[in-house]
């Protein structure tokens, strides 16, 4: 009888248990192209005194593939073209295209590369990989929370900081800081 | 014998003279830098080259505002017996615009930055935020605040070129230490 009552209860469990767990990481296995509808590259540097700027870079492209047995194993690819980077200032945004920072003429694109996905969380994962710049290449870490899975589609949101003195792109330091807020969604449509 | 940091009325001060040649060099220097800095190619040099501009403009705000203080403060040295009435206003009316002008050139590069919509920071030679005067930003109010600090400083070279050629005609042809008493304290001219 109890055991009756223990099983149904351990039924009871495993039913309700996938409406909270129907967003894992586990169940999204697959590949995805990421959708530039859905998703937004954004960033932001602080500056002295307070405050800083804000940016968007408005075209890059990319793909997320899941792994179905080892979520470790999950790959990210992105690719950044900067010279869609906008600030709502158009000064700024030919500065940041010029020479003095990514020098988009010469380095049409910024890429990133995953090299490990560890999962964190039931939802989360921290993703490292090589973001390359202006030709220079550094190991960057940026954290993934799984925010939005249904019917081919999954929405990340991605944050991370990197240092743009590696990359060349020290211009204005310590004016403007070094650390480059990194806030992404990126939504993947199966593939 | 004290220090001869002050003026009299005979000669300057090593103050005064010191203050004069520092600003002096300041100035010319950033007339150099402000025509370099707006044509070089190179758009981080540029950046660079700005900042810099600023952080020797607030040095020289700082400068002339203790200068102006000195000369109030202080005798100002006669001029030779020799130089007539009317030379005497126009030395008075000079020196009096390039006080003004080195007063009004730093603010009006001040008033820019303070109003330019890039909101860049001014942080003098990277030491300190220098807060912004308070002016409403807009980019009308940038071009107009451009224009006024190439005005004053294309007023500014055309002073400083009748205050030279002043100077050398006064040790030149006229002969006289009015030129002299401004590199060291000396009351042993002529004049008296």
């Amino acid at each position: 009888m109890y055991a009756r009552i223990l099983g149904f209860a351990a039924v009871a469990t495993c039913l309700a248990m996938p409406v909270f767990a129907a967003v894992t990481l586990g169940d999204a296995a697959g590949s995805y192209t990421i959708s530039p509808a859905g998703s937004s590259i954004r960033f932001s540097i602080g500056k002295l005194g307070g405050g800083g700027f804000d940016g968007a870079f408005a075209r890059f492209k990319g793909s997320i593939r899941i792994d179905n047995s080892d979520v470790g194993r999950s790959r990210v690819n992105i690719t950044i073209f900067p010279e869609s980077v906008g600030t709502g200032q158009s000064r700024i945004d030919a500065f940041l295209r010029s020479d003095a920072v990514f020098d988009a003429a010469n380095n049409p694109e910024i890429q990133f590369r995953s090299t490990s996905v560890k999962r964190t969380g039931e939802t989360s994962a921290l993703v490292t990989g090589r973001l390359t710049a202006r030709g220079k290449t550094f190991p960057e870490k940026f954290t993934a929370e799984l925010s939005g899975l249904k019917a081919g589609t999954i929405k990340f949101h991605v944050t991370g900081k990197v240092l743009r003195s590696r990359y060349g792109m020290d211009v204005g330091t310590p004016i403007y800081s070094n650390v480059v807020h990194f806030d992404m969604t990126l939504t993947g449509k199966r593939s | 014998m004290p220090a001869l940091i002050t003026n009299d009325t005979t000669r300057y001060g090593w103050a005064a003279i010191v203050l004069h040649w520092l600003i002096a060099a300041i100035f010319i220097g950033q007339f150099v830098l402000g025509f370099v800095m707006m044509r070089v190619s190179s758009q981080r040099t540029a950046f660079e080259l700005i900042q810099l501009h600023k952080s020797f403009g607030f040095l020289l705000l700082g400068l002339v505002i203790l200068r102006i203080a000195w000369r109030l403060g202080n005798a100002a040295p006669a001029l030779p017996r020799s130089v007539g009435r009317f030379e005497r206003r126009a030395a008075a009316l000079v020196h009096f615009a390039l006080y003004a002008f080195q007063l009004a050139l730093p603010l009006s590069g001040w008033a820019l930055v303070s109003v330019s919509m890039l909101e860049i920071p001014s942080v003098p030679f990277n030491l300190f935020v220098m807060p912004d005067l308070p002016l409403v930003e807009s980019d009308t109010a940038e071009s107009f605040w451009i224009s006024t600090h190439w005005y004053l400083a294309y007023a500014g070279i055309g002073l400083v070129a009748l205050h030279i050629a002043a100077a050398l005609r006064h040790h030149f042809w006229l002969k006289d230490a009015v030129l002299t008493r401004m590199v060291r304290p000396s009351s042993n001219h002529e004049a008296e």
